[in-house]
């Protein structure tokens, strides 16, 4: 199953609700193509909706990465709403389920930025 | 539609005494991950194992084949990935090699090191490593890495069975 991401406005943020796989190609690259866009529209409060993603690879988990310190070091913040229980174990194993500021709620995620 | 030969699904999740073998020639295509993935977890769902083990038998397979595709044979289309699959009545084993120059183990950054964490690459061993129950990184036959790996099967109890002693347990592999 192919990624899609798709954007809307909340709040001042831009979440973006994902579904599929984030893996090695077409998926890590959407990823990447996706949050580029929003930066260079000026957009730097995100949120990655996660919960229709069962399956990262270390590609993707590299990808999420990625876009976490590009979206630092443009002064904004990305964060990550509503993992399945396999995404949130692997970023546990990976030691950065701390390293991200994950949330269960789309409106306490806003509340945060 | 993708069929295993020689595989018949276990409703009981025990192999038979037979060990059986499958090997596959994967291009160094990105089509190769994937296609190495379902051929892992349909020999995975045809042996028993249940589908948190799969997962993690499918992701490793991928992983594996993913560091043959970048790493080992640097996306060089001409060289080979070898896949092996075994059954035995213990495990289910996997062999990637590819026709690169190989690594060392010890070589691998810890990806959980604080300096690493916020690396964007270089999970895929530790992935591995965490996924199955036996790892290793050998010298394959053409001088590039191969890496084999297990899953063992696990005791499988019965509706009405009594949970098994510690000695029993010890006998399991």
């Amino acid at each position: 199953m192919s990624l899609r991401a798709t954007p809307r406005e909340n709040g001042g943020a831009t979440i973006v609700d994902m579904s599929g796989r984030i893996t090695l190609g077409e998926g890590s690259a959407l990823l990447r193509e996706m949050v580029r866009d929003l930066l260079g529209k000026g957009q730097k409060k995100i949120i990655l909706n996660l919960a229709d993603v069962n399956y990262i690879d270390s590609s993707g988990i590299g990808e999420l990465v990625s876009g976490f310190t590009t979206v630092k070091n443009q002064g904004g913040e990305l964060k990550l709403l509503h993992l399945t229980n396999k995404v949130r174990d692997l970023l546990q194993i990976t030691k950065l389920y701390t390293v991200f500021d994950v949330h269960s709620d789309e409106q306490a995620a806003i509340r945060s930025f | 539609m993708l069929s295993v030969h020689g595989l018949v699904p276990q409703p009981h999740g025990r192999m038979t005494a037979e060990t059986k073998r499958i090997e596959v020639t994967l291009e160094t295509l990105l089509d190769s991950v994937a296609l190495a993935e379902e051929i892992s977890l349909r020999i995975a769902e045809a042996a028993g194992f249940d589908e948190d083990e799969r997962h993690k038998i499918g992701m490793s397979v991928r992983e594996a084949v993913i560091n043959a595709f970048q790493y080992g044979n640097e996306e060089r289309r001409e060289k080979k990935i070898r896949a092996v699959f075994e059954l035995t009545p213990a495990k289910m084993v996997v062999h990637i090699e590819d026709q690169g120059r190989g690594f060392r183990l010890e070589d691998v950054p810890n990806p959980l090191a604080e300096e690493n964490l916020l690396k964007t690459s270089g999970r895929g061993i530790f992935l591995m490593r965490s996924f199955m129950d036996e790892f290793d990184v050998r010298r394959g036959r053409e001088g590039g890495a191969e890496i084999v790996m297990a899953k063992h099967f696990r005791p499988q109890r019965q509706p009405n069975s009594q949970p098994q002693s510690a000695h029993e347990k010890e006998e399991r592999p």
